[in-house]
């Protein structure tokens, strides 16, 4: 599948750093091990948003079924599996090409049909596509335009549909944990992931949903427990990793 | 494919079946024995001693209901220090049910009951399917699953197996999974005894130079014995008949329940540790005797096998509910993490106490002595000990806290 022309928001320096990546996505000890850590927190947080939003059952079988899912940034297809999983018909996005067999290559393996598509957001929503729920995890801070992909993806969304939005707040805390951390002192990403001035305060992020036309309704922090390594869901502390979500107005 | 494979019919591979079916997860389980064994109804001697937490799960799995007629209250513990014919020396250490506000602290149930109630609760689920009378001869791992050859030649598959088949494991031992352990040089006999007069619900356990002699509290005027003798005296015991069993039992036992006979059939078991060096492996997970043998001398084997029991149904249920694959290596490490070093603290516990009490030396006895008057003198001590005996206190998986998943 090829580019579309349409002008993107994305920044080709960033892209080029993801594909480097993409064939390590599925190993849980490999580079994406702390995505693989934070996984189970993001997904618990993300079905409980659709489950609520959507009237569905989460003790049922296929809760999801009918609902039609986008994720942008999919990668290797960390949220599209599950997603799937759990009977939502899913569109994976990204704008990282090498990705895509990866990603393509697995979900057949796990005996799973997901639409992997090389494409952006802008794309989509010029090509007319809606959803009922579309997941943009960890993808915010890494575009040039963060309006702009915004408004894409309330372009995106069928009306009442939802938009589940997680990325990193910009403080000295995430600067020590996500640049000096993550990427420095544990190696857990490679050096140069991030660009701390494109990250995000949450009042920030708020109000530049706002502005796309989004409702923002709820948000939350994701904490990391050092001694137990495992992250939780947190009311209070969005001081480093947080995660929002909006519902487009009927 | 089924979402589960469980090879072993004991006790943990049902409940297990039953906490994953009625949490929505399709399950076969393999049993080795055949449907008819199974459900023989006469009393063999076998019986368990059900930890509080334990029996919380069996409540929250709907499955108490249908025992809880046949099992007897715990009320109290008393543990005792003594020398055969001397009776037990004058530090005792007494625990009663009392001094927790959860009501018994145990209760003590017969084998055949639970069986029974185990085989009726997976008849009538859905979504099990119990395939009794086979067993395994090869598993074979692949990226969507595993797939089991049976006895009769025929093959299952499934996302996970679970090994639930005990001390001697074939599930880990075909995954390559080594174990740690050794013997004690001891065997534990094991029996039911008819007695004269009532128990009043006091389990009692006296330790004794050639190892323990527990005495726990069946209904009626019955009692279930665990005798740990050297495996030597353990042998010349059981070649008696069942007269001369019950002499040389009748001056460890004592005279404080009257006259006593023997109530069913006698067992031996010989004591040893054995750990799995690793509760996983690629789409598979061990529980129960399969993942640690332990010493029985605490009564926890069954305990620890159910607390495994939850804590994998949880892992699993939870990981089905946010759509990861229930086999990852992500969801079976976090099963891992949570049991193992429980696990490996109550091996370690169980044998060094085991080691302390099977001791004739004056000094360690004395030195133990003091040591159980002081646990009994300091109340907040004493229920330490009582809520950790009925698997009240540690990361506790919810079924155990007797809720649902």
């Amino acid at each position: 599948m090829s580019m579309h022309s349409t002008q993107t928001t994305v920044d080709p320096g960033e892209i080029a750093k993801f594909e480097a990546m993409a064939a390590e996505w599925w190993d849980p000890n490999g580079k994406f091990k702390p995505l693989h850590m934070l996984n189970p927190c993001r997904l618990d947080y993300i079905t409980q948003q659709i489950a609520a939003e959507f009237g569905r059952d989460l003790k049922a079988p296929q809760p999801f079924a009918g609902l039609r899912l986008l994720d942008i940034g999919c990668g290797g297809g960390l949220l599209c599996e599950p997603m799937a999983r759990l009977g939502a018909t899913v569109v994976g996005a990204d704008a990282a090409e090498r990705n895509i067999p990866v990603a393509r290559l697995h979900a057949e393996q796990s005996g799973l049909e997901i639409d992997y598509r090389h494409t952006t957001a802008e794309a989509m929503a010029a090509d007319g596509e809606q959803f009922d729920v579309v997941l943009n995890m960890e993808v915010v801070e890494h575009v040039a335009d963060p309006l702009a992909y915004l408004t894409a993806c309330r372009e995106l969304l069928k009306p009442g549909g939802l938009m589940v939005c997680s990325t990193l707040n910009r403080n000295p805390k995430s600067y020590m944990m996500a640049i000096i951390g993550a990427e420095h002192v544990m190696r857990w990403l490679p050096k140069g992931t991030h660009d701390w001035s494109k990250f995000i305060t949450p009042d920030e992020l708020f109000a530049l949903i706002t502005e796309a036309g989004l409702k923002p309704v709820d948000r939350k922090g994701f904490k990391f427990n050092p001694v137990l390594w495992t992250w939780s869901i947190s009311d209070r502390d969005l001081s480093v990793n947080y995660v929002t979500a909006s519902v487009k107005p009927r | 494919m089924a979402d589960v494979l469980i090879v072993g019919g004991g006790l943990n591979g049902p409940v297990l079946a039953l906490a994953l079916a009625r949490a929505g997860l399709s399950v076969t389980v393999v049993d080795a024995l055949p449907l008819k064994a199974l459900r023989a109804t006469g009393f063999d001697g076998r019986a368990y001693a059900l930890a509080l937490a334990s029996q919380r799960m069996l409540a929250a799995l709907d499955l108490w209901d249908a025992v809880s007629g046949d099992a007897q209250p715990i009320n109290g513990i008393r543990a005792s220090d003594g020398r055969a014919g001397e009776g037990p020396s004058p530090f005792f250490l007494a625990f009663d049910a009392a001094e927790i506000e959860e009501g018994p602290m145990g209760y003590m149930l017969e084998d055949r009951f639970l069986r029974r109630a185990l085989l009726d609760a997976m008849k009538a689920e859905d979504r099990i399917s119990h395939v009794a009378g086979r067993t395994v001869t090869a598993q074979q791992i692949d990226p969507q699953g595993v797939t089991v050859t049976l006895s009769d030649g025929k093959t299952l598959r499934a996302r996970l197996i679970v090994g639930a088949d005990g001390r001697r494991s074939g599930t880990a031992e075909r995954a390559g999974i080594t174990r740690t352990g050794w013997g004690y040089g001891q065997t534990a006999l094991v029996a039911a005894i008819d007695h004269a007069l009532p128990h009043g619900g006091i389990a009692h356990q006296f330790f004794m130079p050639p190892g323990p002699l527990a005495i726990l509290p069946l209904p009626g005027n019955r009692s279930s014995i665990v005798w740990s003798e050297s495996d030597a005296q353990a042998q010349a015991i059981m070649a008696l008949d069942d007269a001369g069993f019950l002499d040389v039992l009748r001056p460890r036992f004592g005279s404080f329940l009257g006259e006593i006979s023997l109530a069913g059939q006698r067992f031996t078991y010989p004591l040893n540790l054995t750990l799995a060096n690793s509760f996983v492996a690629e789409r598979l997970a061990l529980v129960g005797d399969a993942a640690h043998g332990v010493h029985p001398i605490a009564g926890q084997g069954l305990n620890l096998g159910l607390r495994d029991v939850g804590a994998l149904a949880e892992c699993l249920v939870e990981a089905a509910r946010r759509g990861e694959d229930i086999a990852s290596p992500l969801v079976l490490a976090r099963y891992q993490q949570w049991r193992r070093f429980d696990t490996a603290t109550l091996a370690v516990a169980t044998d060094a106490f085991n080691r302390l009490f099977s001791n004739d030396n004056p000094l360690l006895r004395l030195g133990r002595d003091l040591g159980m008057a002081a646990v009994g003198a300091v109340p907040g001590l004493r229920r330490r000990f009582i809520r950790e005996a009925a698997g009240l206190t540690g990361d506790v998986p919810r079924l155990l806290q007797g809720q649902p998943l």
